[in-house]
């Protein structure tokens, strides 16, 4: 009984001991903290996964505050996060709302490209690539052995039949861990809006493309010169997207001799006509990359179906919504007012 | 007294490694030991702790537990004072030194679960240590923690490179390479007779 009362007494005067001590602690070195920080912390995901590259969500949201990070920094939060995170720190968020993706510049699958030699070891394109720059001929070649769609820490990269990665845009959450994977440096980020682009990296003459692959850029310039707003340069002999001034209208991919820029929205685009809606503002005209749309002010604007090149930038534009597709109008009467 | 306290660092960093010779604090062990930085942060913020949790538990077996006739008290004594021990220690770094704090990061409050720290804190009272010696078995307790952790980093971080058949990637590699260099630390153990 005397043990019991002994034993109750210690550990009572000792926790109050401490507890008190921790009290008069949390006191004298109590740091002040931004109340930000626990607003921006209950917003975040709270799963810790270290995606962002910091050690917990904790650590982000500190970083946050301090503006040494961007509110999108979030990786598994999305848009959704990052708006929540700029309402808090009163940051416009910028750059939301346009969801980028990854995209593979090489199309050299193992059936359109050539080995260079046998390789019969580790499969990892991280490992082989020591070995004479990879077991391909080309020598930007992608190795196909997946070490991006191991890497990828949201299942969104899975390997074809034939040895080239697949990136499912709707998973992929641009965090851009395969663009630093891939040893050849083969994966781009781009706005999943734009639908065009160019499966190949090699700079190398068409002489010698064509000897190692039978789908990379052989370098013809036939892109560069079908583009209507000059967003297709020349790097050495590859034609290269420069997806700033890329209006997303698919010519370069019709003109390909090597069908190697892909188009996932070819002939999914129509031409587009202006119905009697309009008032004429002018909108339209100022975004037409090719001046297709012709028109006074305030007088009904009208599209040459010959010069337009159906990318659909004028559509979204228009304030009375009178643009619309070429196929549908037959229901419209465009004559109305004549 | 110096030579004591030389022949203890021997036998607790090698002789009686806290990791590999009594198998204490192997969650962080296998935890922490990916990479070599995190490893250091961790080694440091146990060296730290364990020496500081050392002093307290002997003044408190010492000066309380001893005279009362509560030695069985000691556990439940010894995880009340670490815990609380390392609440305060975050605080006070984080006020005092935030650079450390930084560094520490994530692995101090960790601590409070880390089982080498009770088991160091317990060998020592059934060693009968001296106060001085208590506190240099808590220093070299946590070097040796230390010294088994960076080698399995490095041992990890090698292995990562090598092509290990798929059964055994990650931690079953890491447990055989665990036990390998525990047989290499058993080759320590004549080197003192107690």
């Amino acid at each position: 009984m005397n043990i019991l009362i002994i034993s109750i007494v210690i550990m009572a005067v000792l926790g109050g001991v401490f507890a008190l001590l921790l009290f008069y602690a949390s006191r004298v070195f109590h740091v002040k903290t931004d109340p930000r920080v626990k607003k921006v912390l209950n917003v975040l995901p709270g799963t810790n996964c270290g995606a962002c590259g910091y050690a917990g969500c904790p650590a982000l949201a500190e970083k946050m505050v301090d503006g040494k990070e961007e509110v999108t920094a979030c990786i598994a939060g999305g848009e959704e996060v990052a708006l929540n995170v700029g309402e808090i720190l009163g940051v416009e968020v910028k750059g939301a709302g346009t969801k980028q993706a990854a995209r593979l510049h090489c199309a050299g699958s193992s059936s359109h490209s050539q080995e260079l030699y046998m390789y019969q070891g580790i499969e990892d394109c991280n490992i082989s690539t020591h070995l004479a720059d990879g077991f391909k001929q080309c020598d930007y070649g992608c190795l196909g052995q997946g070490s991006c769609a191991r890497a990828c820490p949201f299942f969104a990269i899975t390997m074809s039949n034939d040895n080239l990665p697949i990136v499912d845009e709707k998973k992929c959450t641009a965090c851009g861990i395969c663009v630093n994977t891939c040893p050849k440096s083969l994966f781009e980020l781009v706005d999943v809006d734009k639908h065009v682009h160019i499966g190949c990296s090699s700079p190398h003459p068409g002489k010698f493309v064509n000897k190692v692959c039978d789908i990379g850029c052989i370098g013809c310039r036939r892109c560069v010169k079908v583009c209507p707003v000059k967003a297709i340069n020349m790097k050495e002999h590859l034609a290269v997207i420069d997806y700033e001034k890329c209006v997303d209208c698919g010519l370069c991919a019709t003109v390909c001799p090597r069908k190697v820029i892909f188009d996932s929205q070819a002939g999914k685009r129509n031409k587009m006509q202006i119905t009697s809606e309009c008032i004429g503002c002018g909108i339209c005209k100022k975004v037409c990359p090719v001046g297709a749309i012709s028109g006074e002010k305030k007088q009904l604007h009208t599209i040459n179906p010959d010069t337009c090149i159906a990318c659909g930038r004028c559509q979204p534009k228009c304030p009375k919504n009178a643009i619309i597709p070429l196929k549908d109008i037959a229901d419209e009467d465009i004559n109305r007012s004549d | 007294m110096i030579g004591e306290i030389l022949t203890l660092s021997v036998v607790a960093i090698f002789v009686n490694n806290i990791v590999l010779a009594q198998f204490l604090g192997l969650c962080p062990f296998f935890g922490v030991s990916k990479k070599l930085d995190s490893a250091l942060g961790m080694s440091f913020a146990v060296i730290f702790v364990m020496t500081l949790a050392n002093i307290v538990t002997w003044l408190l077996w010492t000066l309380v537990l001893v005279p009362l006739d509560m030695q069985f008290l000691d556990t439940i004594v010894f995880i009340l004072v670490i815990a609380s021990l390392v609440q305060f220690v975050e605080m006070a770094i984080r006020k005092t030194a935030p650079v450390l704090y930084q560094a520490l990061g994530i692995f101090l409050p960790l601590i409070t679960t880390n089982c080498a720290i009770l088991g160091v804190a317990q060998l020592n009272i059934l060693e009968e240590h001296s106060f001085i010696m208590a506190v240099f078995f808590g220093l070299f307790s946590g070097l040796g923690f230390t010294l088994a952790l960076l080698l399995m980093a490095g041992i990890r971080e090698k292995l990562e490179l090598v092509d290990v058949p798929a059964p055994f990637k990650g931690l079953p590699i890491a447990f055989i390479a665990a036990s390998l260099l525990s047989l290499a630390f058993l080759g320590f153990g004549g080197m003192f007779v107690q």
